[in-house]
């Protein structure tokens, strides 16, 4: 009986640890974006406590003395824009390969990765100048343009898995009550991928928000950036740190995109579980 | 059908010049070009363009003044490249912290998808919170721990200070803080530290996806067989898990190896360069610096063999025998 | 008129020939079964039929017109697969009225085809539940109901009764025979199981390796195998197929290999056998005898074993380890040529 009480202890102990891993600089944030400034840069007392009052003027310091609105602004368009855009390139692309394209193509999941291998901090150099070349230089529209080809292949690949996963008997029954193959693909087989359709949305506008190295490289001018690029640039004036609201700053972001991202967890898993079954030859 | 109250079902077609049209396409041979192609082309010309132009880039003597591609000068930007003790330096922490973190995100990737396996009250939860440091944007994430490892205001310093392991006369030093992102070693194990945070979910999930895929009989037989709980992690889970634990090592590899946006908000590569890493490296010789071929040979150096060990890499995944 | 007609069919993958020079006509309103064991062909020659594959050469002529090139959607053939293929994200209402939506069937037509099929299969009351929530026998009638409202001429058949449960196997099978009696539509139906095909089928016809070996009545197939593959195949237990010499098997079906004492006719045996009872087998309706032949056969390299049926209702007269005497009638042994495995009229010379 104490083994198993035993394994159940460890069982919560290390799922406590890892949770507490994972949110310790958010914790942190936290605590920091509420404190008032005067409770913030001292030594000495316990900093886990609130010694003075918190606060929420950082918060409506960010929101109204800072170009943070504008930053969000930004990068929720180029997000929108960039999941239009990936969902309406992923979605047929990643069903040809599944369908239409015999044996390699559903085993062409991991070498979609390949792509991945060209990172951007490769490419940014010249993709700068094929910006400039489009006009397109310190405008949001240039990464509209250009991040997609982070969130294509990724998107591409997890609904390849989706894909696979619905039987090709479906697809064959569907042309066989009338369906061309379009039709097949259109009445059959695209409505049971809605949820995976969902998760890319999620990971792509993620995807989009997250790249640090487009925006800070494309866009100087401070009203059109983004908040990745934004933020760092913005409430970091030469040596001085507004730690609060760069805080606020990075919760605003951080903790909708995880609750985003953990209501579609098991879709990913299952993204993963059905590359694997073709990597091992299921 | 003897008694069939209608007729056998004639489609009244319209041939007119779009369904004409559509007839003619909605053929498996034409759809895979139409359905394919956009994405196919995107990427093409948004991903292989840029790439030729980099490794033009690279071997010509381009600069921010003067962008042009005529001056065609071989492998002198390498050659120069390799003469700076910086490159050698990025080069040496590329791969260390590359290498530790994915050691480190092995073992805890491992362990946290053991656990991950089972339902509890409050999973949910725990998914949201586990998954923060993938959902935080990396630039946003890098100011996270800039300030948690901040030299003055660290909480960090406070617990080990009222711990007794900082502080005059106690094992980690005479001083009350750690300046975490300003000493080389130091700075390089924050760097590590924070890595691992980040790529910790995207991994776990990996290789949580593969964790699943064992038939729970498998264990059922081990445990019959008397083994015990390391063991059947050692025998059991970890060889069949072997195929995602390459994918999870090459994907989390190539996301650490080319983020240089952790770098530059930490420490800058500082003190001097020796927390300095490729891709920032390249940022800082090709824009800010102003050498474009420079910066392109640097940020190309790794592509290479980059690109043999994810083939290999692959290759050793497909040929597993976990099937 | 018939409705299928196979000419010359072929279809090959790279090196394998999956479908090599089927010809085959069915006749109207008929249930032919194409028979044979994993990865004879028979799959591929359905999926020829419905159009999921193309042919690498042959012709398939439906109601006398050829389809090739014709997509699925036109061919007027319906097809039931082995997993049924039910679209889970719609009401088993909505799968079934699916042809229908597609082929943009007038609005006012459809519950009516509805209401029939549905009564027809005694699904109505489960028209709201979604796939996921039925019985595999539910399932199959769903599958049936959804092929049935489009009218088709000609009713494909994947290995049907496979998914389902032992238990229901059987009566889901005299369901389908009477089906088939009632709508009167010309069905092929695609199995390995040969007990099913023998109960089901008016005709079969049996493949292996691509190749068609014969068609004929369940009886025909039984009683007068074309050649070894057919006779080895069709029938449980298997026919009793026995070397004679360099030239000649004899075969004779083990209800047919009867004990010396218990044979009509006496003197003139085309076998006569000398065989040790190794184990008896009770079935409940029957006995089965396996034994090892002593003699009565000329000197092969192994020791010939044999399977004897005895009548139904009679006590094994002998035990295990016991030697029996069993014979065969000319009229039950059937010869086949030992080189090229096809039926032969006589064996040359008597056994020994």
């Amino acid at each position: 009986m104490s083994g198993r009480i035993l394994r159940r202890v460890g069982f919560f102990l290390g799922i406590g640890l890892l949770g507490l891993f994972a949110i310790i600089p958010v914790l942190w944030a936290l605590i920091t974006v509420f404190k008032a400034s005067t409770d913030l840069y001292v030594f000495g007392p316990n900093p886990f406590l609130f010694n003075d009052p918190p606060t929420l003027d950082h918060l409506v310091i960010l929101f109204k003395n800072t170009n943070f609105p504008v930053f969000l602004k930004n990068s929720a368009i180029v997000g929108v824009c960039v999941v239009a855009i990936t969902v309406l390139l992923s979605v047929p692309a990643a069903y040809a390969l599944a369908r239409l394209t015999g044996g390699w193509g559903e085993r062409s999941g991991m070498a979609i990765f390949l792509v991945y291998l060209i990172p951007p901090s490769l490419l940014f150099i010249p993709m700068y100048r094929i910006v400039v070349w489009l006009g397109l230089a310190n405008t949001i529209w240039s990464l509209v343009v250009v991040l997609p080809t982070i969130t294509i292949p990724f998107c591409t690949w997890l609904l390849l898995g989706f894909f696979r996963a619905i039987p090709r008997v479906q697809d064959e029954a569907a042309l066989l009550d009338g369906c061309g193959y379009f039709g097949a693909f259109r009445k059959v087989v695209l409505p049971q991928v809605w949820p995976g359709i969902g998760a890319c949305m999620v990971f792509a506008f993620s995807l989009s928000l997250g790249n640090y190295i487009y925006a800070a490289t494309f866009i100087t001018a401070s009203s059109q950036r983004t908040v990745t690029a934004g933020v760092p640039t913005e409430l970091i004036r030469g040596d001085v740190f507004y730690w609060s609201e760069l805080m606020a700053a990075t919760l605003v972001v951080a903790i909708p995109l995880a609750i985003a991202y953990g209501l579609f967890f098991n879709y990913l898993v299952g993204g993963f579980r059905s590359a694997e079954e073709a990597l091992t030859g299921r | 059908m003897n008694s069939s109250t209608i007729a056998p079902v004639e489609h009244a077609r319209e041939e007119g010049l779009l369904a004409r049209l559509g007839r003619a396409l909605d053929r498996p041979q034409v759809l895979v070009w139409l359905m394919l192609g956009p994405a196919v082309l995107y990427i093409i010309a948004f991903v292989g363009f840029p790439f030729i132009l980099a490794i033009a880039l690279s071997l010509s003597d381009a600069t921010i003044g003067d962008p042009s591609l005529d001056r065609y000068v071989g492998l002198a930007n390498f050659a120069a490249v390799m003469r700076q003790d910086a490159f050698w330096i990025a080069l040496r922490n590329s791969l260390l912290i590359t290498a530790a973190s994915i050691g480190l995100l092995l073992v805890l990737a491992t362990a946290a998808s053991e656990l991950l396996v089972y339902s509890f009250r409050g999973k949910r939860l725990f998914q949201v919170l586990f998954i923060l440091p993938w959902a935080m944007p990396v630039s946003l994430a890098a100011i996270a721990w800039l300030w948690l490892l901040d030299s003055q205001f660290s909480p960090v310093d406070w617990v080990l200070v009222q711990l007794g392991l900082l502080g005059p006369g106690s094992p980690l030093g005479p001083f009350s803080h750690l300046y975490y992102l300003g000493r080389p070693w130091l700075g390089i194990a924050s760097l590590v530290v924070a890595d691992v945070w980040r790529m910790l979910p995207l991994a776990t999930i990996i290789v949580l996806a593969a964790r699943l895929s064992i038939p729970e009989e498998r264990f059922q037989q081990a445990r019959i067989d008397g083994a015990g709980f390391f063991r059947i992690l050692f025998r059991i889970t970890i060889p069949a898990l072997r195929p995602m634990l390459i994918v999870a090592i090459l994907f989390t590899s190539l996301l650490i190896i080319g983020e240089m946006g952790m770098v530059e908000i930490l420490t800058r590569g500082a003190p001097g360069h020796a927390t300095q890493v490729l891709p920032y490296w390249a940022y800082l010789k090709g824009i800010q610096s102003g050498s474009l071929g420079q910066g392109a040979a640097i940020a190309l150096f790794l592509f290479p063999f980059l690109l043999v060990a994810a083939v290999l890499a692959l290759r050793a995944a497909y040929r597993s025998p976990e099937a | 008129m018939s409705v299928l007609t196979l000419r010359a069919l072929s279809k090959r993958y790279g090196r394998i020939q999956a479908v090599d020079g089927v010809n085959l006509t069915s006749g109207e309103g008929e249930l032919l079964a194409i028979l044979g064991p994993s990865g004879s062909g028979k799959s591929t020659i359905m999926r020829l039929v419905a159009g999921l594959e193309m042919p690498t050469s042959g012709d398939i002529l439906i109601d006398s017109k050829s389809v090739l090139g014709i997509p699925p959607k036109d061919r007027n053939v319906a097809m039931v697969f082995q997993s049924f293929a039910l679209y889970p994200h719609m009401s088993v209402r909505d799968n079934i009225l699916f042809p229908l939506v597609a082929r943009k069937v007038p609005k006012p037509l459809r519950q009516p085809k509805l209401d029939q099929v549905s009564r027809m299969l005694g699904i109505e009351d489960l028209l709201d539940r979604r796939p996921t929530r039925l019985s595999g026998g539910q399932q199959q009638k769903v599958a049936l109901a959804r092929a049935l409202v489009r009218d088709p001429e000609l009713f494909v058949f994947d290995e049907p009764l496979s998914s389902l449960d032992a238990k229901i196997r059987s009566q889901a099978q005299a369901e389908l025979r009477e089906l088939h009696d009632r709508t009167g539509i010309t069905m092929l139906y695609v199995t390995h199981d040969q007990i099913e095909a023998l109960g089901l089928a008016d005709r079969i016809a049996v493949i292996n390796q691509g190749r068609l070996h014969q068609v004929g009545t369940p009886r025909e197939l039984y009683m007068d195998p074309a050649d070894l593959f057919v006779a080895g195949f069709v029938g449980t237990p298997p026919m009793n197929l026995l070397p004679i010499d360099d030239d000649t098997i004899a075969g004779l079906r083990p209800e047919h290999l009867r004990l010396a004492s218990t044979a009509s006719a006496a003197g003139d045996y085309a076998l006569d056998l000398e065989v040790t009872v190794n184990q008896l087998e009770y079935l409940g309706s029957e006995w089965l005898a396996y034994g090892t032949v002593h003699s009565g056969l000329p000197e092969q390299g192994e020791p010939q074993q044999v399977i004897a049926r005895l009548p139904a209702g009679t006590e094994p007269p002998f035990s295990t380890g016991d030697r029996c005497r069993f014979v065969g009638t000319h009229q039950d042994v059937r010869w086949f040529d030992r080189n090229t495995g096809k039926r032969k009229p006589a064996a040359v010379g008597a056994v020994a």
